[in-house]
């Protein structure tokens, strides 16, 4: 595994377009990447390299600074739960605890089965709900142990699937800049005057 | 009178002006229809009918804030761009991942129209011929709903060349990070955008407004401080002002988390609020969770030095806030009742900061790093009376000499204001640094007595329950 498919070098090629240089598009490639195959397959960092004009070792030095992007094959499922302190303060810890052993794994592991890789996540923007937790980047909000278990049920059982899309995908939508009503991207030292609708004014 | 709103969880909306969450009663509050219904957009077209200079100079005269944390005026901020030199950027902050901060992904999620008015609305009158939004890896929904405005926008004519038929043409591109904190430091966001490791640059010379995105000028905007401005440009900078104090005109964003009854993320008005108001008031928190005391909480975000029940009746003010020895930073309140294991919560927010530190500056990779090792042997009982003097001393080579705590009378302790001194480039660093000192100054008799009964207890349970754990 695995080259980015034709459908995606055609998505690559657009998000690189929107850039004035190739390297900006670096981390929502690699996100395509990690959409296609679940994670991110060292072919797909080369493939990604020769799109962006950039060497492979550049391409995983960037994708290795970001937690998002795993290098292995991870679980159908990625549980997030959240540690820090707004979560902690309600009950994060013992819910991981019980995470743990409902599961039979510690954080940072795969359950045997490849259903659910259950990880420590931090401050998830969601402080008011808390205890949280992301399941494939999907929120669950104020859970208790009891809620954590049905929905662990309800994964085991297919439930849901078309809520929860498979890891990798985030939105499901993606932005898309109609030919005739973009501006374009061109390299900053190709610009050099104002814009136009300043008039040869200064700005400010 | 307050109203919730289950597609806004969290959210509390109560009879205050509201200026960037009027939309959020409806559910359909994130359709370009919508949007248009009430009054979308027109702000857009308020700006396009005066020059950029006009527009400039509305929102300097409303001393909109920076509300991302530092506070930043952002029309001053827009002209220390230098002149004749193009092209500029413009880079929206949305990877809001502060501990504690809830307030830009809902804007993303429940009105990115409003937020996509503000972006074109700044780019036109500081002459920037490209944006940039940034939105956090994790937050899914925002990106689906930013990439869907966008596109809606893009195909009614909002977005892209001749914007509504004038000269003004600015393409908003969508661009999502992929988990890390300090990317949310203005020059490692644009480090990240580059397709780089989200390192912070030195400043200077790095200063975004001269040398940014490509080495060009760049503004970069937090998502609260632009969703301000499509109401700012229909309603006036007077009618902005005589919302809040002089100093904190306008509202703010404000999220108030942990160990209060109803926790909930209000807009208040700024300046004004005090943090009373906000824990015990009627219409915001309703006080304490089983009316416990209230031991602590956390003003600004996780980065913030802790106050105590001294300072609660400061007003959401930076200028009293910050000589008080603490910053109001990303309006994000974690509050902390008597039932509270002080060193285990300090820890949490150290193991963030030294899990998020970047490794560019050895004094946050080792020392944070640090400082989660030693307070996690203390937190589980296994720690020494060296740890708490190690802990200051580890803290002291990342903020050298006085560091800022919440100033308390009863212990000596006079507050000293920002900034302090760093051995770091960025904050992240003093930020694993504060929860410590702010823990360890206030609440020193709770360290000791860790070391001397060798016992792990939890942050605190759910209902308050003193189990421990097997592990």
């Amino acid at each position: 595994m695995s080259r980015l498919t034709d459908a995606n070098i055609a998505i690559a090629y657009e998000i690189i377009g929107r850039y004035p240089r190739p390297k900006s598009a670096l981390i929502p490639i690699l996100h395509l990447a990690q959409e296609q195959d679940g994670y991110v397959a060292q072919d797909a960092m080369k493939h990604i390299a020769e799109l962006v004009g950039v060497t492979p070792a550049e391409v995983f030095g960037t994708a290795s600074f970001y937690e998002m992007f795993k290098f292995e094959p991870v679980g159908k499922y990625l549980l997030n739960i959240c540690g820090t302190m707004s979560c902690a303060l309600m009950g994060a810890e013992e819910l991981m605890h019980h995470a743990e052993k409902r599961l039979g794994i510690k954080a940072g592991s795969t359950t045997p089965d490849g259903l659910i890789t259950l990880e420590h996540a931090e401050c998830q923007a969601a402080c008011t709900e808390a205890p949280c937790l992301q399941v494939n980047y999907r929120y669950r909000f104020k859970m208790t142990p009891g809620e954590l278990d049905t929905l662990i049920d309800d994964l085991a059982a297919g439930k849901l699937t078309d809520e929860i899309p498979a890891h990798g995908v985030l939105a499901t939508v993606r932005q898309r800049i109609p030919a005739e009503r973009g501006v374009g991207a061109v390299a900053p030292e190709k610009v050099n005057e104002s814009p136009q609708w300043l008039d040869g004014k200064p700005a400010l | 009178m307050t109203s919730t709103y289950a597609h806004a969880p969290g959210f509390v909306a109560g009879d205050r002006p509201k200026i960037v969450t009027s939309r959020f009663e409806f559910s359909d509050s994130y359709t370009i229809e919508r949007y248009l219904a009430t009054n979308g957009y027109a702000g857009l077209r308020a700006a396009l009918a005066q020059p950029a200079t006009s527009v400039h100079d509305e929102v300097k005269n409303a001393t909109v804030l920076g509300r991302g944390g530092a506070g930043f005026p952002a029309g001053t901020k827009w002209g220390l761009t230098p002149q004749e030199v193009w092209p500029r950027y413009l880079v929206v902050n949305g990877d809001e991942s502060e501990p504690g901060t809830y307030k830009d992904r809902l804007l993303m999620e429940r009105d990115p129209h409003q937020l996509i008015e503000g972006c074109l609305i700044a780019c036109y009158s500081a002459g920037l011929s490209r944006c940039f939004l940034y939105i956090r890896g994790e937050m899914a929904l925002a990106q689906e709903r930013v990439a869907t405005a966008l596109n809606e926008a893009y195909a009614a004519g909002y977005v892209g060349k001749n914007i509504l038929g004038s000269k003004f043409s600015v393409d908003i591109v969508l661009h999502w990070g992929a988990g890390a904190y300090v990317v949310g430091e203005e020059t490692a966001l644009i480090e990240s955008l580059e397709g780089n490791r989200g390192m912070p640059r030195l400043k200077p010379p790095f200063f975004p407004a001269a040398n940014g995105l490509y080495g060009q000028p760049t503004i970069v905007n937090n998502v609260e401080t632009l969703a301000n401005l499509p109401w700012l440009l229909c309603n006036g900078s007077e009618a902005y002002t005589a919302i809040g104090t002089k100093t904190s005109p306008g509202t703010r964003m404000v999220a108030v988390s942990g160990h209060v009854k109803r926790p909930g993320v209000f807009e208040i008005i700024n300046g004004v609020t005090t943090f009373r108001d906000l824990l015990y008031g009627e219409e915001f928190c309703g006080g304490i969770r089983n009316d416990n005391q209230l031991k602590a909480f956390v003003p600004g975000g996780g980065s913030a030095p802790w106050f105590t029940p001294d300072q609660l009746d400061l007003p959401f003010e930076a200028s009293q806030v910050g000589p008080a020895g603490s910053m109001l930073g990303s309006g994000a309140i974690m509050v902390m009742d008597h039932t509270t294991d002080i060193p285990a919560a300090a820890l949490t927010l150290t193991r963030f900061y030294a899990h998020e530190s970047c490794g560019k500056c050895t004094p946050c990779r080792e020392g944070g790093t640090w400082l989660e090792r030693i307070l996690t042997r203390v937190v589980e009982g296994t720690g020494t009376d060296a740890d708490l003097d190690q802990l200051i001393e580890v803290g002291s080579s990342i903020c050298p000499g006085d560091f800022p705590h919440a100033s308390n009378a009863d212990l000596g302790l006079a507050a000293v204001p920002f900034p302090y001194k760093m051995t770091t480039i960025c904050f992240v660093g003093p930020s694993a640094y504060a929860p410590v000192h702010s823990a360890l100054t206030l609440f020193r008799s709770e360290f000791e007595a860790r070391v001397t009964t060798r016992k792990r207890i939890p942050v605190t349970a759910v209902a308050n329950s003193t189990a421990g754990y097997a592990s």
